[in-house]
């Protein structure tokens, strides 16, 4: 299947939205070539903010564009926003709830050969544990479109995490995103895959292997990881009476936490968490990497198995 | 999409009535005497000290060394309406010491935008003024502050959005010398020059005292001013409690173009009360009922 670029996806969209709402301005980190902005600098030069290797101005500045009514994207790499500025999204974004949207790329170990420095896996936990921040990872480039475009048309603090890879498509272009709301990408009633970002494709081809033997998942895009759709997680605990979550994060603090919070609360079930284990990663391709940290449909399978022995 | 609402602000108070009866309209330009802003500036001070010594704790020395900059803007300098705090137009303060919230919010306060009463809850459960400022409950609050740093940047962008607009609003971000340890406001200072905004002043209070003691012995700035300079921004020194040098100030940087301006007010720490005059325990120590006494009776 042919593999598309989410980044190349949010920079065509900030372009079409640029072009349909006046008040929609840019900001970047010296990354526009990577995140894409540079599509949107390019057609609106008076409207895209380069701010230098400073981050923390950036963040800064948006938030006073906002409070002066307009609507800022702000982009760069996940590991400096949130890492880098924390207590700027903090306290100028944050705390006055302000219409500013980070939309950041290179989230996740499948960053590949730049290593730790550039691969974000504290960002869900970091930007997830702020009051009233909307948080959404896509799963593809279509689901990305469509996110970018729900954010842009509510008010309030959006984080958007994008990947380096491109990836293969899991929705067809009838797909329509809705913010909160779990997409059921596969039936089943023996457990349930909750996955975001590019884990959703190796969530869907674990189902199919695991259905040879016999073991039917339903598979939840939980792409909106905040706020997270409680309905669609306690029914399926409920209905399948087992959960594994697959997500390119620490454990600490991202989708396994905030699903292991949901359920534990409400519709206790045996939970296994596909994740990065309290570690970092290194240098690879991102498929090697992939593979050694445990974040493949095969480790999927082997978590499913797994829970479904603790019903 | 609608902006969220902070609530209609109070009527003008009385005291901010008298100074404002020479103005035409809603618009609150004042052209208060420099006697009046004197007696204001005097009130003011008398504000914080009942404010914080009521509270209990708080930053009088930081408030106190910054009045007569507040004064100059907003009963002078700046283009504003308390019956409308979120008018469009206006001139904006951001306060990024937000430490000195309590002379910001008497301001406020003497200008209209909140009952003088209120004054008295600072800092207690449920009230509108907070230790440090939250522009989600305080009518007249640009801005919540408090983590030091970030009103230049969040000043920069207001002003971008201004021109890009095509709106002549001027934006004032107030800066304490220690806070300007922070890196943020280096990256600020490079980029409001890089995107040559013109309406953009910020003001260092420069009393010269941080938590720790004497700015020279925690984190020297020094050379201050070159600093600014080499930086791209008009530099302009005044004496930070002359209202006549403020307001002189002000006007000067109103003719700058093609730059940002920076005001370096020299001020005293603790300005009018003298215990807490240069003396860093005032930094965020609140009077006792006996130094609030005390306090009073020097401001008569």
């Amino acid at each position: 299947m042919e593999t598309v670029s989410v980044r190349e996806a949010y920079g065509r969209t900030l372009l079409e939205l640029g072009m349909e709402n006046p008040d929609i301005v840019v900001l970047d980190a010296d990354l526009s070539r990577s995140t894409m902005t540079r599509f949107f600098a390019r057609q609106f030069p008076e409207r895209f903010f380069d701010c230098g290797i400073a981050e923390q101005n950036m963040v800064g500045v948006a938030a006073g564009l906002a409070a002066s009514g307009k609507t800022p994207f702000a982009s760069t790499f996940a590991v400096f926003v949130p890492g880098r500025c924390f207590d700027q999204v903090r306290m100028s974004i944050a705390q006055p709830q302000l219409n500013v949207k980070l939309v950041t790329s290179h989230g996740g170990i499948s960053v590949g050969e730049d290593g730790t420095s550039h691969q974000s896996i504290e960002d869900l936990a970091l930007i997830g544990s702020l009051p009233g921040f909307n948080v959404i990872v896509p799963a593809d480039a279509i689901e990305t479109v469509q996110a970018v475009k729900a954010a842009a048309e509510s008010y309030g603090p959006f984080y958007i995490r994008l990947c380096r890879p491109k990836v293969a498509p899991v929705f067809g272009e009838d797909y329509r995103f809705k913010l909160g709301k779990a997409a059921t990408m596969k039936q089943g009633g023996d457990a349930t895959i909750i996955a975001i970002g590019l884990m959703v494709k190796e969530a869907l081809e674990a189902a199919q292997n695991l259905e040879r033997e016999g073991i039917y998942c339903r598979v939840l895009n939980m792409s909106t990881l905040k706020p997270i759709d409680e309905e669609a997680i306690i029914k399926a605990a409920a209905e399948t009476g087992a959960i594994v979550t697959a997500e390119e994060h620490l454990e600490h603090g991202g989708l396994g936490s905030a699903v292991a919070r949901v359920v534990s609360q409400n519709q206790p079930v045996p939970m296994v968490l596909v994740a990065l284990k309290d570690t970092y990663a290194k240098s690879g391709k991102p498929a090697e990497l992939l593979e050694r940290y445990g974040l493949t449909a095969k480790d999927i399978e082997q978590g499913v198995r797994s829970a479904i022995k603790r019903k | 999409m609608s902006l969220p609402k902070k609530g209609n602000p109070p009527s003008i108070s009385d005291s901010a009535k008298t100074l404002a009866d020479n103005v035409s309209a809603e618009v609150f330009s004042l052209s208060a005497s420099v006697a009046e802003m004197e007696a204001m500036a005097k009130k003011l001070r008398r504000h914080i000290i009942t404010m914080i010594g009521k509270a209990g704790s708080g930053h009088p020395g930081g408030s106190l060394s910054s009045v007569e900059i507040l004064t100059a803007l907003y009963f002078k300098v700046m283009r504003h309406k308390p019956s409308d705090h979120q008018w469009a137009d206006r001139d904006r303060f951001i306060l990024s010491k937000g430490h000195a919230a309590p002379l910001l919010y008497a301001t406020l306060a003497e200008c209209g935008y909140l009952p003088v009463a209120e004054l008295a809850t600072l800092r207690q459960m449920d009230s509108r003024l907070q230790g440090h400022t939250d522009r989600t409950i305080t009518p007249g609050v640009e801005m919540s502050a408090g983590a030091l740093g970030q009103g230049l940047s969040f000043g920069l962008g207001a002003a971008l959005a201004g021109r890009l607009n095509g709106q002549d609003y001027r934006v004032y971000v107030l800066l304490g010398d220690g806070e300007c340890d922070e890196g943020q406001v280096w990256e600020a200072a490079m980029a409001s020059t890089h995107f040559k905004i013109d309406s953009l002043v910020a003001i260092v209070d420069n009393n010269g005292q941080q938590i720790d003691g004497w700015n020279r012995d925690v984190m020297n700035l020094d050379p201050f001013p070159s600093k600014w300079r080499a930086f791209g921004w008009e530099v302009i020194e005044v004496d930070g409690h002359d209202l006549n040098q403020l307001i002189q100030a002000f006007g000067e940087a109103e003719k700058v173009k093609g730059q940002p301006t920076v005001i370096i007010a020299h001020t005293i720490k603790g300005k009018g009360v003298s215990f807490m005059e240069n003396n860093p325990d005032f930094h965020g120590k609140a009077p006792n009922a006996i130094e609030v006494e005390i306090a009073l009776k020097e401001l008569e």
